[in-house]
């Protein structure tokens, strides 16, 4: 991996904050994280004290959970240089609405903010933050890349996933009709509502496979366990990965959603 | 109109399984939507106009008292009548009194969003007046005693066929499917109809405080001959659509059909500003221009303030994943898509509509997409806490909600509960690599299967890892 000049430290401490999803489901993505960092100089470090980036409470109205939630984060996080997410949709709560809470609590508030600055979505800051132009990986695969709707609305992740998947040695990127259109997941509302969800989601991996494209990949785990979920439900060879795994060339974990060995 | 959008998930799923509905709907995305990407990309302009209209609305809000007695003493200056309304039930009643002050029979309305917001057809109907609509798109659906499905086009949930069917059966003439003989019999109905009427309504896209005139876009000029041929005119609009100036206007008007259909000005844009003058040829008797409040001025200075920027354009429905899968009336009310979803809780309250706010994925498209940059999703956020305040979120979600909280905000307590339930799921599901059913699950698992967690969570494997690192 080559690495520029950047504003930022040289080795800059970065506190990498897993995301439950992945914590839980596929750990795979943390370690792909970590190497993707350490391999642009980060050093790189898991706070303990984390759980959840407060989205679902923040979602569901429920403000004092969210705000007890991310008061967690602000002393877990403390001190680091950059807190970095494998996901457009924490990583946006934590950098777009952080910010607004606090109404009642100025001192928390700027804390709030302070802390909200310093994070950063996965992919976009290896790019924009760490000026990495190229990453250390060959996959003999076509691919399609589905914009996760918070990483691309809130936080402008649409470009830099395409460049550094550019550089991975024999893999072909073609792009579906609809890369930006929601995939119907949307944290409840997919149990809230899963008729429409379900629509949703038929459309979206109708289009990923229109593409002809092996691989779907997308940079949130909570898209693409639900488009992977569908997929297998229709018993569709196309595999599902998320964007780091495939960018730190790592791909010994099986596919989201098949069986370990595969 | 009684709301019945609590019914939204049965109406929705009722709407996946309706052909001519999807058959429908799928229509806005080749055409309104495609059609809006195509007129922004040969408007280079087209994002600071975006940024221009907002900055007009918003002035104008924060200034609406000022602007609205402008406004009123240009209309009584151009001999016009102003009546301030602050409810529907107040708004109904003094239309009706115009109407009955004239002895109306027949009154012809164009396309007015305020005139379903007010329930006003029922109205006069039960009071002995008969309403006309004038839109091709409100008359088809007055046939059908449905509300509109899309504020643009509110019969946009029906297929041409159906209107076929619709006309054959209503205007007595051979089945055509033919859409330039099913415009021409609507034609023909409504000429007849526009020079009966004793009366006629229509609705305002802006008021224009400097000039006291009200405008109306059309596609089919329906607006002219309803305000210009009765002897008395009524406008029908809502506070916050007055603006400053004429310029103003010009520059919304430049963002609004954009916005709506992909064309770059309506076909017919209407400038209506008092009744006919002494040399004018012809024109009303009487001009009159209700302005409703019902409770617009309650949302000035809330939370909501933002959402009252709205133009109408149904830019952020075309584009909303959620409505073209459900349709515009399992939304259950008069406002449908995501600015329906914020102003609906707003006229009917939040226990009667909070769905709505929550039938979005948050995507954020009706943002990215809104001529005048209202925050949807944003606004929609605060009826869930407004929701989550008055306890009518779910006793079964909230009890989930409160457990998981409890135990998030427990760092060490959740650790070691994710790890046993990790440890379990991966152990169950790490042969077959997903789950295709799962005790309280079933409202993912009915159509899709679950991925299995790897086992045991990165935390717990990045302790061990630091272990032998060290």
């Amino acid at each position: 991996m080559s690495s520029a000049e950047s504003s930022s430290p040289a080795r800059p401490r970065v506190g990498l904050f897993v995301t439950c999803l992945v914590d839980l489901f596929r750990p795979s993505v943390g370690f792909a994280s970590v190497k993707l960092l350490e391999d642009a100089g980060c050093i790189v470090e898991v706070p303990d004290a984390q759980t959840c980036c407060g989205q679902p409470a923040f979602n569901s109205g429920d403000r004092a959970t969210t705000e007890a939630l991310v008061r967690g984060l602000l002393d877990a996080f403390e001190g680091y240089d950059y807190v970095v997410a494998p996901s457009g949709s924490c990583a946006g709560m934590l950098r777009a609405h952080v910010p607004d809470l606090f109404e009642n609590d100025p001192a928390t508030a700027a804390r709030a903010r302070e802390f909200a600055g310093r994070c950063h979505e996965l992919v976009s800051f290896l790019v924009d933050v760490m000026r990495v132009d190229k990453v250390t990986a060959s996959l003999e695969r076509t691919a399609t890349y589905h914009d996760s709707c918070s990483g691309l609305r809130e936080l402008k992740v649409k470009r830099q996933p395409r460049r550094l998947l550019a550089g991975v040695e024999k893999l072909t990127l073609v792009e579906m009709a609809e890369p930006e259109v929601c995939c119907g997941f949307g944290g409840t509302f997919c149990v809230k509502y899963p008729q429409v969800s379900t629509r949703m989601v038929e459309n979206k991996v109708q289009d990923a496979a229109a593409t002809g494209a092996e691989l779907l990949l997308a940079g949130d785990l909570g898209c693409l366990m639900n488009m992977a979920g569908k997929l297998e439900r229709q018993g569709s060879p196309i595999e599902v990965r998320h964007v780091a795994e495939v960018l730190a060339g790592d791909l010994s974990a099986p596919p989201i959603g098949r069986p370990a060995g595969t | 109109m009684q709301p019945t959008s609590l019914a939204f998930q049965a109406k929705a799923t009722g709407a996946l399984a309706d052909a001519n509905l999807q058959k429908a709907l799928g229509g806005i995305k080749t055409g309104w939507q495609r059609g809006r990407i195509l007129a922004a990309e040969r408007l280079p302009e087209f994002e600071q106009l975006r940024d221009q209209a907002r900055d007009i609305k918003n002035h104008a809000l924060e200034h609406l008292d000022f602007y609205l007695e402008a406004f009123e003493a240009r209309v009584l200056d151009a001999g016009g009548h102003v009546h301030w309304a602050r409810d529907a039930a107040e708004a109904r009643a003094i239309i009706q009194g115009i109407c009955q002050d004239v002895n109306a029979r027949t009154v012809t309305k164009s396309k007015s969003m305020i005139a379903e917001e007010i329930g006003l057809n029922d109205h006069l109907e039960a009071a002995g007046i008969t309403p006309v609509e004038t839109d091709l798109g409100e008359y088809i659906i007055q046939l059908r005693k449905e509300p509109p499905s899309h504020l643009v086009g509110p019969a946009v949930h029906l297929t041409k066929d159906q209107v076929a069917d619709l006309f054959a059966e209503t205007h007595h003439l051979p089945r055509t499917d033919d859409p330039a003989e099913l415009v021409g019999q609507a034609r023909t109905v409504l000429r007849q109809k526009y020079l009966a009427a004793d009366v006629g309504i229509t609705g305002a896209n802006f008021l224009i405080a400097e000039t006291g005139s009200a405008i109306t876009v059309t596609n089919e000029g329906n607006a002219e001959l309803t305000q210009g041929l009765p002897r008395v005119h009524v406008v029908i609009a809502s506070l916050e659509k007055v603006i400053p100036s004429m310029e103003d206007a010009f520059t919304l008007l430049r963002v609004l059909a954009r916005s709506a259909t992909g064309q770059e000005f309506s076909t017919y844009t209407t400038v209506m500003t008092g009744p006919k003058r002494p040399d004018d040829h012809d024109g009303p008797e009487q001009f009159h221009v209700v302005l409703l409040d019902n409770g617009r001025t309650r949302m000035i200075g809330s939370k909501f303030q933002d959402m009252l920027r709205c133009i109408r354009c149904g830019a952020c429905m075309n584009n909303c994943p959620v409505y073209l899968a459900a349709g515009g009336h399992a939304y259950g009310w008069v406002y449908v898509g995501p600015m329906g979803s914020v102003l609906t809780p707003q006229f009917v309250g939040i226990d009667q509509a909070h769905t709505l706010p929550n039938a979005s994925t948050f995507c954020g498209r009706c943002e990215e997409v809104c001529p005048v940059r209202i925050p949807l999703p944003n606004l929609m956020r605060h009826w869930r806490d407004e929701q989550f305040k008055r306890q009518l979120v779910p006793a079964t979600y909230r009890y989930g909600l409160n457990v998981w909280g409890f135990v998030a905000k427990r760092p060490a307590l959740y650790r070691m509960a994710t790890r046993i339930a990790m440890g379990l799921l991966g152990a169950v599901g790490k042969k077959r690599g997903k789950f295709a059913s799962l005790p309280l699950a079933k409202g993912w698992t009915a159509s899709r299967d679950l991925p299995a967690p790897q086992g045991g969570t990165f935390m717990q494997q990045w302790k061990q890892r630091q272990g032998t690192r060290h």
